[in-house]
């Protein structure tokens, strides 16, 4: 089933026909249909990593969002303050489900708000006094915490805080390391620079710190995955299977050491680019580690990618590699036995973070379902050059998509999946739409490498095909003609 | 379905399996962790009396909060009201995680804008951001009501929202006609119920003024009987359900100012239609005519009872959450004080066949010593419901609990409760303090139940205590918002999870011998 660029390109105008005339100039140039030429030249001219227009309900979150809810806050043996203001810290405690082992309040605290909760004195007469004491405090609560980050929001940077001076003063006071990261929700459009600015104070005050007892030809480090329901341990369990060393684990399920030592690594494999993609550019300069991506969703990108990996080494991983594979292609293959029937030629739309939104396609194609539309919320420019290339042509490609747009394209397209955040997620239940969260996994997963699959599929499948869906009934939808499928 | 089967073990099952046992106790080499001794020592120390002391010693740090920041409660508020579009002024990740949060608790989409404000704004202001968002937002949502709250970024740079949409309206991007209700929410004051009342009032007032009608109780012809109600931030859809039951057994008229039941609890019917239900914006001057006002949570609406007090010269009732039979029966005598209408006989007779299913069940409830989290209008109406069936509040936590009513504070109206029962004589009030202080609490003097949030869970189960969830958030079970807690039928609900929550514990606790068919 082909899709139909012209159609589609008609149908994305229509849908951007509410809007007025400047924020329409603005959102054109955030969609583009996949072509032939899109697909091989690289270069789109899709507009990304830029400004929300106001008032649009864009999915899209903020620094804070991408430093402390993604980056720094699953590192398990430090205490990461929400400076500032209640509600951040409250808004992101344990909703992102990046699972740590430890024992919460002791040695793991990951999932837990701890906040200098501003109130009126401090912002008119500064926050940095408090902020010492919190940390005084932090060492008397938490005598096992192996250090502190500092999680700035909104006021901290306007009203002129010195959490540089106060971390470095209290790091030799406490003798820990202690990282101030300046990531106020105004900085940037998105999440996204927020996970650069978490990544520069890894640079800056962690990375290299600490060294390992004994390095191996084997040894790699795991970047980018946030172990939402476990992703990280299925990945990691594969790669410990075909006899590499992974020496650390950024940052689901992660510690200080591991953000400490990782510069000894032989390789780093990076999963979710978007991310991390500052710390494995640097430490290549810095420390001539090769890195390389990797996708463990799906058999097929699995396959893929532990060749690709196994390449990089010698002849015994690579034979236990094929060993691996072999062992495991049977059960992959009665799970795409069982669930392809049920799923296959059934339309997806997805609208993800930074990487998922292309990752995510071998998984869905494994089972034989088609992405008619794909999203990000706060992808760059060497993102969709890597998107269009894996999409069929005629696909709709969109950044930081409105609310409004795709509830019209969900339904324009006729899907038959969402995937998407939970801000979408009840929207769609309302529509009739089947629907996933594709952040959280909602509530399930994991599901990356095999043991994930099995769960993506099984999931995958109990949404599409629930019988509650047909409990609706459905008005006509006025479907406009040719909707590009 | 095909017939073969397939293992597909979930999160549970499958990190249990030996190779990932192995994997955990192999990736600990490069974790520099602690000794296992030392981690049970740590364990041990934070659940002795010598840790509970260092911990209410905390002078700075706030570890698991039991509060919000006010523009959450002003989304709910703006949400209240037909048509009505929330529109947060500041930073964007701010609105992303108010409509996160509420969605997670309602499990209901949250329609919500934010202006976008970036670097630039922090500099220069937020008027453009606002201007142009004000424009998108209508072109696209086409709201009857946009009801403006701003971020913590909005207050530090000090925009003026009245001016700001003032120039909207000189640039021609919002009509002179369309409403745009606004109040300023500062997140570093108050917290999510202050946001609530905010946003509440400032709708009030300005559909008021812009309407011209001086308000003149009593007077209305056709809503001279009516009645106004106010649950404030209110968790529950069910309450909406259930006070409106009331107010229909009462044969009176009334009008409900911040209802977002509809918006919280709308039917999967195949479309999706953003706006669903609402106080109309046309009932809110005339409500300024009505015989009285009646407020659920005095604590929380407290500038919206001064603004109909004042300016709508109203007799007002106010009382917090009416939770159990002595709460509700305050509820409807309330309610008849204010319309001079009789309690109905239906209302006198559910009240019986609830008192009957609480004298079913009192011996599983009294003497039970139990903990209490939550906002301070529900503390309130679960300590009084504790006492009146027997049950023995022992800890209470409120982290927002600095508020007071008519000059008299909530901890000094909840000691009088605790006072005037011999079952409040264990308790202790603990105002401002958080789920970390409650923690050492339930470890250092036990329990048998803990009442409370989804945020009350990690301290439960440290604690080893059943936790029965009520008020807000509820994040980790479904659709208990849609049963009522306030009223007759609230106070049985309440029972009947309460009790079950103690039968349950019996049965998993059981010595072999009692795991009794009949309890």
């Amino acid at each position: 089933m082909g899709l139909n660029i012209e159609e589609n390109k008609k149908l994305v105008e229509e849908v951007l026909e509410a809007y007025p005339k400047k924020a329409k100039k603005d959102r054109e140039k955030h969609f583009q249909i996949n072509t032939e030429e899109a697909q091989s030249c690289g270069t789109c001219a899709l507009k990304s990593n830029i400004k929300s227009r106001p008032g649009v309900m864009t999915p899209r979150g903020c620094s804070y969002a991408g430093s402390k809810g993604v980056v720094w806050g699953p590192i398990k043996d430090m205490v990461h303050i929400s400076h500032g203001p209640i509600g951040c810290g409250q808004y992101s405690w344990g909703t992102r489900r990046n699972y740590a082992n430890g024992t919460l309040g002791i040695d793991n605290f990951t999932a837990m708000q701890i906040t200098s909760d501003f109130q009126e004195t401090d912002i008119v007469f500064g926050g940095d006094k408090k902020l010492e004491v919190i940390m005084r405090e932090i060492t008397e609560m938490f005598p096992l915490a192996r250090g502190i980050s500092v999680q700035s929001e909104c006021p901290v940077g306007l009203i002129g805080d010195d959490i540089e001076a106060v971390s470095k003063k209290m790091s030799k006071e406490l003798e820990m390391p202690i990282v101030p990261v300046r990531c106020e929700g105004f900085r940037g459009v998105s999440q996204s620079l927020g996970h650069h600015i978490a990544n520069d104070a890894i640079r800056d005050f962690v990375l290299g710190k600490a060294e390992l007892a004994e390095t191996g030809p084997y040894d790699v480090n795991i970047i980018g995955d946030y172990n939402i329901g476990g992703d990280a341990w299925a990945s990691r369990i594969l790669l410990e299977e075909m006899g590499l060393r992974v020496i650390a684990q950024w940052s689901g399920d992660g510690t200080l050491n591991e953000l400490e030592i990782a510069h000894k690594a032989k390789l780093n494999l990076i999963h979710c680019h978007r991310s991390m993609n500052y710390m494995v550019e640097h430490m290549e300069k810095a420390y001539d580690i090769p890195w390389m991506e990797y996708n463990f969703f799906g058999p097929t990108k699995t396959y893929e990618s532990l060749r690709a990996i196994a390449a990089r080494f010698d002849e015994t991983i690579q034979e236990n590699c094929e060993k691996m594979i072999a062992r495991h292609q049977p059960e992959m293959d009665k799970i795409i036995h069982k669930f392809k029937p049920r799923l296959e030629n059934k339309k997806v739309l997805l609208m993800i973070g930074g990487l998922r939104s292309r990752h995510t396609i071998g998984a869905y194609e494994d089972l034989g379902m088609d992405i008619v539309a794909s999203g990000y919320e706060f992808a760059h420019k060497d993102d969709y050059e890597k998107t269009f290339p894996m999409m069929k042509e005629g696909t709709i490609i969109m950044d930081d998509p409105t609310a409004y747009e795709l509830e019209e394209l969900a339904q324009k397209l006729n899907v038959d999946l969402v995937g998407s955040g939970v801000k979408e997620k009840y929207v769609y239940h309302k529509m009739g739409v089947p629907f996933r969260q594709m952040h959280s996994w909602d509530y399930s997963g994991p599901y990356h490498g095999f043991d994930g699959f099995k769960i993506f599929a099984k999931d995958m499948d109990m949404t599409v095909n629930s019988p509650v869906w047909n409990l609706i009934s459905k008005k006509e939808k006025a479907q406009k003609e040719g909707a590009g499928v | 379905m095909s017939k073969e089967k397939l293992d597909i073990p979930d999160y549970n099952s499958l990190f249990a399996e030996e190779r990932y046992v192995q994997q955990r106790a192999n990736k600990k080499q490069f974790e520099a962790p602690c000794s296992e001794q030392n981690t049970a020592e740590a364990l041990a120390y934070s659940k002795s009396a010598e840790y509970m002391e260092k911990n209410f010693d905390r002078k700075a740090v706030v570890i698991n909060p039991h509060k919000a920041c006010q523009p959450l409660g002003s989304v709910m508020a703006a949400l209240g009201f037909e048509k009505t579009l929330p529109f947060v002024h500041g930073s964007q990740g701010c609105n992303s995680y108010f409509r996160s949060h509420l969605s997670r608790h309602f499990k209901e989409p949250t329609p919500a804008v934010s202006s976008s404000m970036t670097e630039d704004a922090a500099v220069f202001g937020g008027m453009n951001n606002l201007i142009d968002g004000l424009e998108n937002s209508i072109a696209l949502y086409k709201p009857e009501m946009v009801a403006l709250c701003t971020t913590c970024m909005a207050e530090v740079i000090g925009d003026d929202l009245s001016s700001f949409i003032g120039n909207a309206r000189i640039k021609g991007v919002i009509t002179e006609e369309f409403p745009v209700a606004f109040c300023n929410t500062p997140s570093f004051v108050g917290s999510h119920i202050t946001g609530y009342d905010s946003m509440l009032k400032g709708i009030l007032s300005y559909l008021y003024e812009r309407s011209g009608i001086k308000a003149s109780p009593g007077s209305g012809t056709e809503s001279g009987e009516k009645l106004n109600v106010m649950l404030g931030f209110e968790p529950y859809t069910g309450n909406f359900a259930e006070i409106r039951k009331i107010l229909e057994a009462f044969d009176t008229q009334y009008t409900i100012l911040g209802d977002h039941s509809g918006n919280y609890d709308s039917p999967a019917t195949g479309e999706y239609e953003y706006y669903y239900g609402g106080t109309k914006l046309v009932d809110v001057p005339l409500a300024a005519n009505a015989l009285g006002s009646l407020s659920l949570q005095k604590y929380t609406l407290k500038k919206t009872q001064d603004f109909i007090s004042g300016t709508w010269n109203q007799p007002i009732t106010a009382m917090s959450t009416p939770l159990g039979i002595t709460g509700t029966d305050k509820l409807l005598e309330a309610v008849s004080e204010l319309t001079g209408l009789p309690v109905p006989a239906s209302l006198t007779e559910e009240r019986g066949r609830v008192v009957d299913a609480l004298t079913d069940s009192h011996p599983y409830l009294h003497g039970k010593r139990v903990a209490l989290v939550g906002d301070p209008d529900l503390l309130i109406g679960l300590i009084g419901f504790c006492l009146e069936v027997g049950m023995e509040p022992v800890h209470i936590v409120c982290s927002n609990g600095d508020v007071d009513f008519n000059d008299v504070k909530f901890k000094d109206e909840a000691q009088a409760l605790l006072d005037s029962s011999p079952y409040g004589s264990e308790a202790t009030l603990y105002i401002g303090n958080d789920l970390w202080h409650m923690r050492s609490l339930l470890l250092n003097d036990p329990i048998d139940l803990a009442i409370g949030s989804s945020h009350l869970k990690f301290a439960a189960k440290d604690a080893g205590v059943p936790l029965i969830r009520v008020g807000f958030p509820i994040l980790d079970r479904h659709h208990m918002h849609r049963y009522p807690i306030i009223g007759y039928q609230g106070t049985l609900n309440l029972l009947s999870l309460i009790v079950n929550t103690v039968l349950d514990e019996l049965d998993r606790n059981h010595s072999g011998f009692n795991y009794d068919l009949v309890r």
